[in-house]
């Protein structure tokens, strides 16, 4: 993982050293979009209705935007305006649960850890936070609301802690033991759903949280953007202050570069991957909390879509910073809820948007395919410059 | 005599930098040639375009007067020429056989990979140059002085007759080198012709037919070997006079820093490596640690320093018990620890210099108010530390790989210098660096002895031990041979001591 540990985050971060960073990853993108069309010019459709659909299913029509907003000035009507504004949020809506799970994977990348377990973790989190949604009454929604987050967020890290906890003492690998948790947290949901969590009624899935632990919306229905897109930045600036700001985050980042030279600064391996762990899990966790608070409002089987697994990719795709994690949750959300909207206009089959996002991250990870591409000079050559050629 | 190699007016720039202005290089056939120069004087630069790795800018090469393009490594052993790189490109799992043979696999029936007939000439190639190397060892068993024999069998086996040696004695011990320059003698006489790039000075005098001196990037001069002394040629590589001999006065020991008594280790893979060792290190006196590589030394720094627990014995720092203790507490019970492998434990590569700088003392103040880094002190301490530590360096916010050898050192001794010590533990401080920053360092050290601070200097350069050193204690087999005053002894009886003989052992048995 040694390739997501840090570009040098410092004053150095200038303009064109920011550049330098947002190329690959950007190029990457074009690249897999102009892939893709090929890939749809192949199967027969055409590349504009489908291009055109994906656009219009993330972003909204603009000419619907401009109908809207003068049915809007000239009758203070705002239906037509909301229909607008629908896809966008929606859009906003799916990247939300893809930020925090992408913190959480990048945040055991800049540690030095696979977390594989961002799925599992996801699964508990929502399930806590919907018993405490569901189960607690009689309080305000400002103690329920931030105790079923809470909730969330603790299981998500209890189930992120054991895998770190068997790696720190016994050398377990994460990679192994979050998979493993993966598949607990599975079958675990599954009898809670059918059991001791369930509905009354046929469908295995849990009672509706209250509406007191619910993440607020912002519309009406059927506008599901809500209070969790905003809380979702708010975390991911507080993961940056904690990575790049603190001593904490200091040693973690030290941990995840280099081990050997943690442990003689007297750093503690130990307790730093358990924290991390624990601390990813409990991101995970929370972007399970944001799905049921602010989405769906109850856990049902199947109910994450494979936010964990995605978040990997979105990770490295955001080289593990949290600012990076942010865009690529965006792209992430765009494509997805875009995708849909290509599905049933246009006849696209949604799998291209896994094609194209399967692509971008093959490019990401060998940025050296891009940089022959598009013939960008590497920025590894100037390093090797700099350590030949000093004294001048 | 013809010239077998000429590189003639090669320019390579690179974004901001010009690695090789104009450099002009001739190899005779069937003699040395010494490249000197200090770490990041060009000289690899040089050797990776001759390799084909790099195209250069302008200049041309010829091979026995035949001007010729070379685009690639492919190229470069088409035209006769083998490179045997400082770090060498073997894979461990594997027997010498396989490694000489991958990339040229000869093939029975075209399918199956006839290894019999590589080893058999494994074998005459072995004889003939008395490299003594068993074709079925697996590398990984194998000591680096052999692997290093086999990197020059590949060499050989693609019939190479230009060699190209880079810093070959880097990783060896004394003796190891030795054994290198008798095969090099044997290469030579039968026709071999040698670039040997180094910056260690009595190399060069011991061996080279010719020296060509670079420094950034340019050919400073050529010199007769015969005509050259250490004194000139470090003059040469550093564009200014360098005194080789630390100048120090005596020491005025005082009371114990540090009292190891009986101390027994065991490293990471369970093998006991030091075997009840006891020592003293005097306030304002530099112990030095003699010994060849893997004698014990490595792990009895790391019990000192918290790295691995200690077996058995006690170790005493100004009077207080180290057992179970963490590097933390030891680095604040006023250690200074400069780790025998800085890329692996005295540097994070891939941060920047100034979070390098602060790497043992993050979380005190002035760097950390709470629980938050303060960065303005965090900055302040680094650009005056580069200043003070003479590191260079563009800027502070450059990652500290982006360094050269000797200044990712200076980083290292500035950092662990800039607080307050008892004891400093040096660990091979100087290895691979150039003369200039030896010079410097050792100043260093000797400046810290004469502040008060007792100071253990292991080493497995027998120079360094000597300049250094007031006492020398020698390791053998993870036990101390015996301590000798530094001014009373002799390399050959350090030597001695060294190979595990104690000389009145000798004297006795004679």
């Amino acid at each position: 993982m040694s390739e997501t540990a840090t570009p040098s985050q410092t004053k150095t971060g200038n303009r064109s050293s920011l550049a330098q960073e947002l190329l690959v990853p950007v190029l990457a993108v074009v690249t897999g979009l102009i892939i893709g069309a090929i890939v749809i010019v192949a199967s027969g459709a055409n590349v504009f209705d489908a291009y055109g659909a994906l656009f219009t299913g993330s972003f909204g029509s603009p000419i619907r935007l401009i109908e809207g907003l003068q049915v809007y000035f000239s009758t203070g009507e705002t239906k037509e305006l909301l229909r607008a504004i629908y896809p966008f949020t929606e859009s906003l809506v799916t990247a939300t649960p893809y930020i925090f799970a992408g913190l959480s994977v990048a945040l055991g990348f800049r540690a030095g850890l696979f977390n594989i377990g961002a799925e599992g973790q996801f699964f508990i989190g929502a399930l806590c936070s919907a018993f405490v949604g569901y189960s607690v009454k009689g309080l305000p929604m400002i103690i329920h609301l931030p105790l079923a987050i809470l909730a969330g967020a603790l299981g998500g890290a209890l189930w992120g802690m054991i895998p770190g906890y068997l790696k720190a003492k016994f050398g377990a690998h994460e990679v192994v033991n979050t998979i493993m948790m993966n598949w607990i947290a599975f079958r675990l949901s599954d009898w809670l759903l059918n059991g001791p969590m369930k509905a009354s009624g046929f469908r295995p899935v849990t009672p509706n949280v209250l509406p007191t632990a619910e993440l607020p919306r912002f519309f009406d229905d059927p506008l599901r953007f809500n209070l969790g897109f905003f809380l979702a930045l708010l975390v991911a600036y507080l993961v940056y202050w904690f990575l790049f700001k603190t001593t904490t985050g200091f040693e973690i980042r030290s941990v995840g570069a280099n081990p050997d030279a943690a442990k003689y600064a007297g750093m503690s391996i130990v307790k730093n991957l358990v924290l991390v762990m624990a601390l990813a899990g409990g991101l995970a966790g929370m972007a399970g909390s944001a799905q049921v608070l602010g989405v769906d409002h109850w856990v049902g089987q199947g109910f994450s879509a494979g936010y964990g697994f995605d978040a990997i990719a979105l990770a490295l795709l955001g080289k593990s910073h949290p600012f990076g994690v942010v865009l690529s949750a965006l792209l992430f959300g765009f494509l997805r809820s875009g995708a849909t909207n290509m599905q049933s206009r246009a006849g696209i089959p949604i799998d291209i948007i896994s094609i194209i996002q399967g692509l971008v991250i093959v490019f990401i990870a060998a940025p050296a395919i891009i940089r022959w591409f598009y013939r960008i000079r590497s920025i590894k050559t100037e390093e090797t410059v700099l350590t030949r050629g000093w004294g001048k | 005599m013809t010239n077998v190699l000429e590189l003639r007016g090669i320019t390579k720039r690179f974004p901001g930098v010009i690695a090789n202005e104009n450099v002009d290089v001739t190899l005779r056939e069937g003699k040395i040639l010494a490249l000197l120069g200090e770490n990041g004087a060009g000289k690899t630069t040089l050797m990776n375009i001759l390799y084909g790795l790099y195209k250069p800018d302008e200049g041309h090469i010829a091979v026995r007067g035949k001007q010729v393009e070379i685009h690639g490594p492919n190229d470069a052993i088409a035209q006769g020429i083998g490179m045997v790189h400082q770090h060498f490109m073997l894979v461990p799992v594997m027997t010498v056989t396989e490694n000489v043979m991958l990339g040229i696999e000869p093939t029975k029936n075209g399918i199956i990979l006839d290894k019999e007939k590589v080893a058999q000439r494994i074998r005459e190639i072995s004889d003939q140059y008395g490299l003594e190397v068993d074709p079925h060892a697996y590398i990984k068993d194998l000591p680096v002085g052999i692997q290093q024999r086999v990197e020059i069998i590949k060499v050989l086996y693609r019939q190479a007759d230009i060699l190209i040696l880079d810093e070959p004695t880097a990783v060896l011990t004394p003796q190891e080198v030795e054994g290198l320059f008798k095969i090099i003698d044997t290469l030579i006489k039968s026709g071999k012709s040698i670039i040997f790039i180094t910056h260690k000075l009595k190399e060069v005098l011991a061996v080279a037919d010719d020296i060509t001196v670079l420094r950034l990037g340019k050919v400073v001069g050529s010199i007769d070997p015969k005509e050259a002394t250490s004194q000139k040629l470090a003059s040469m590589m550093v564009g200014r006079d360098v005194s080789l001999v630390v100048e120090k006065g005596k020491a005025k020991p005082g009371e114990p820093v540090l009292v190891v008594d009986g101390l027994a280790v065991r490293d990471e893979r369970q093998n006991l490596t030091v075997r009840g060792v006891s020592f003293e290190v005097r306030k304002g006196e530099v112990l030095g640690v003699a010994g060849v590589q893997g004698n014990g030394q490595t792990e009895l720094v790391y019990a000192l320093t918290g790295l691995l627990p200690i077996e058995g014995g006690t170790i005493r720092l100004l009077n207080e018990p180290i057992r179970h203790t963490s590097p933390r507490e030891i680095l604040e019970r006023g250690v200074a620890h400069i780790p025998e492998d800085r890329q692996r434990h005295g540097l994070i590569l891939t941060f920047p210099i100034h979070d390098n700088m602060m790497l043992c003392t993050y979380y005190k103040n002035p760097f950390a108010r709470g629980i938050t880094l303060q960065e303005k002190p965090i900055f302040n301490n680094a650009e005056e530390l580069v200043k003070q530590f003479d590191v260079r360096t563009p800027n502070i916010y450059v990652n500290a790989g982006t360094l050269s050898g000797g200044n990712q050192q200076k980083v290292i001794v500035a950092r662990e210098f800039s607080r307050p010590i008892e004891l400093l533990i040096a660990s091979q401080p100087t290895r691979g660096l150039d003369v200039g920053s030896i010079e410097y360092i050792h100043k260093q050290i000797i400046k810290k002895r004469d502040e008060g601070s007792g100071v253990l200097v292991v080493s497995s350069e027998l120079d360094e031990i000597l300049a250094l050193s007031d006492r020398i204690a020698v390791m053998y087999k993870g036990q101390i041979m015996d301590i000798v005053d530094a001014n009373k002894t002799s390399k050959e009886q350090l030597g001695l001591l060294m190979a595990g003989v104690h000389p009145t052992d000798a004297k006795n048995t004679k």
